[in-house]
């Protein structure tokens, strides 16, 4: 616990009435890279908000650093959330502006400054995520799925947070391009060294990207382990989960 | 009977109540959402570019539509005044009425109503398009708030533009109204703009813009609140784009009915 980055305890969400989180904990060691699998609408995209402040919720705490962010607001708000970066699901560029502006966003916090200085910085970033100057000037429409993932990657990275969410990463891209994103997730959290924490339903990208894997089921994590023990966990319901099969206990 | 009337009774109050509710928690929400933008938009970090950028969206892009809705209001308003007075000889109110109709009422009302449909519209589903791609939750995350970045610049904008615009409308539907009866119904074109000048006061003016501030503040609400609460995709997002312009429309002639009211009632 000395090293815990994050702590969730008891975390629980309801939308109308019905559970998504119920009483959920979890710990992520600091410099860990962390997946959480599960099924479509188990809860994995509402802890991720949770943590980042998108989403209040009903009860439990989140510890990040030793410090609660529950129910906190304003400026202890925004310093919290300057060390995450977070890659989203659809990649979420701002479609209104060039690709530099979107990579240094976070620097600029959206002001028009220090032009020349901020695209060197995202021509930099981009080369991180292998990309090159052509892209700066484009816009993210002109871009395929994939490099959006890899414009949206440097985005997350452009201010050295040190803790990055990645929201299913190879969600929509083909197994190859999948590969690739696996591979600049891994040698950035390596480099970077920082803490990371995935969400996924790929197993391949799970396997490769994850320290340890957590699956949560109903609203509680339900296994926790590593990597290496995805496939042999002894639990029907991840057995199950990870082997993509019909039969079982999940219905 | 006596039994089933009280019943159906208690149920009309309940549906009644149920609706009053309802209509008391959106005018909060909305109350809510505006005090927001403008607190927030009155405090640091400021987007002066943001703001500028969308003067030139609400303001100036609007103008060729404007002008031409008042040229053509301004020109048809004559005709109906002469066509309408002619029938007790009062041909001669065509400059007097034209003047007081576009100033007063239908300069504000128009310019209102045209960028009520090109930028409630247009915020709605560019704010609403935000919202469902996740890139509102990616502004946060990018620890710049929504508020201060994307809606205040539009509220301010909208405030300032509509009553600059209103005075362009005002100026080109009273020409439409000069060029319409000097050219068509034998006016004498001194005579037309004097007897202008003398009936139009800087009272109708401020009206005006007073009108047209109010305007621009409650297209620009709408366009921003509505996108703001967009969910479900693409068809969410019609859904709000819609809504934004009908409850745009639905404000700027209700306002328009009150402020007239309280100002000559």
């Amino acid at each position: 616990m000395a090293d815990a980055k994050i702590v969730l305890d008891g975390l629980s969400k309801a939308f109308a009435g019905r559970a998504v989180l119920d009483r959920m904990s979890l710990t992520v060691e600091k410099g860990e890279s962390l997946a959480i699998i599960g099924q479509s609408g188990s809860g994995k995209s509402v802890t991720l908000k949770c943590i980042l402040g998108l989403i209040q919720p009903d009860a439990g705490s989140i510890l990040i650093d030793g410090e609660e962010t529950v129910g906190a607001t304003g400026a202890r708000l925004e310093r919290i959330r300057a060390k995450f970066g977070m890659l989203f699901q659809g990649s979420a560029l701002f479609d209104s502006m060039p690709i530099w502006r979107n990579v240094t966003f976070a620097l600029t916090q959206g002001q028009r400054i220090e032009g020349a200085r901020m695209r060197k910085v995202a021509e930099e970033n981009l080369e991180r995520v292998g990309l090159d100057a052509r892209v700066l000037d484009l816009r993210p429409s002109e871009l395929s799925g994939g490099m959006q993932k890899r414009v949206a990657l440097a985005r997350a990275i452009a201010p050295r947070p040190e803790i990055i969410f990645f929201d299913e990463p190879t969600t929509g891209l083909d197994p190859i391009r999948a590969d690739v994103i696996n591979d600049l997730i891994v040698s950035l959290v390596d480099d970077l060294g920082v803490t990371a924490l995935t969400i996924t339903h790929d197993m391949a990208s799970a396997r490769k990207i994850a320290h340890r894997v957590a699956m949560l089921y109903q609203g509680r994590i339900i296994w926790c382990g590593p990597r290496d023990r995805l496939y042999d966990t002894g639990n029907p319901y991840v057995d199950q989960f990870v082997q993509g099969r019909a039969d079982g206990p999940i219905s | 009977m006596i039994a089933v009337f009280p019943k159906a009774l208690i149920l009309a109050f309940t549906m009644i109540g149920r609706g009053v509710l309802g209509t008391l928690a959106g005018i909060g929400r909305v109350a809510g959402f505006a005090g927001r933008i403008i607190t927030r938009g009155l405090t640091p970090p400021y987007y002066p570019a943001r703001f500028a950028e969308q003067i030139a969206h609400i303001g100036w892009f609007s103008l060729p539509v404007v002008g031409l809705t008042a040229i053509f209001t301004g020109a048809a308003l004559a005709q109906q005044i002469y066509t309408a007075g002619s029938r007790f000889s009062a041909q001669s109110t065509v400059p007097a009425v034209v003047v007081i109709g576009i100033v007063r009422e239908l300069g504000p009302v128009l310019v209102g109503l045209m960028v009520a449909g090109r930028v409630s519209s247009a915020m709605a589903a560019e704010i609403g398009t935000m919202r469902v791609t996740e890139q509102l939750d990616a502004l946060a995350t990018l620890r710049t708030d929504a508020y201060r970045y994307l809606m205040a610049p539009r509220l301010f904008a909208a405030i300032v533009s509509l009553p600059l615009m209103v005075l362009v409308a005002n100026a080109i539907g009273i020409f439409g109204g000069w060029l319409l009866a000097v050219q068509k119904l034998g006016f004498n074109s001194a005579n037309y703009l004097n007897v202008t000048r003398r009936f139009v006061s800087w009272d109708d003016f401020q009206m005006a813009l007073v009108k047209a501030a109010v305007f621009g503040f409650f297209i620009a609400l709408m366009g921003c609140y509505h996108g703001y609460r967009a969910v479900g995709g693409a068809a969410g997002v019609g859904n709000a784009t819609r809504t934004a312009v009908v409850s745009a429309f639905m404000l700027i002639l209700g306002s328009n009915f009150l402020i007239t009211a309280m100002v000559f009632g």
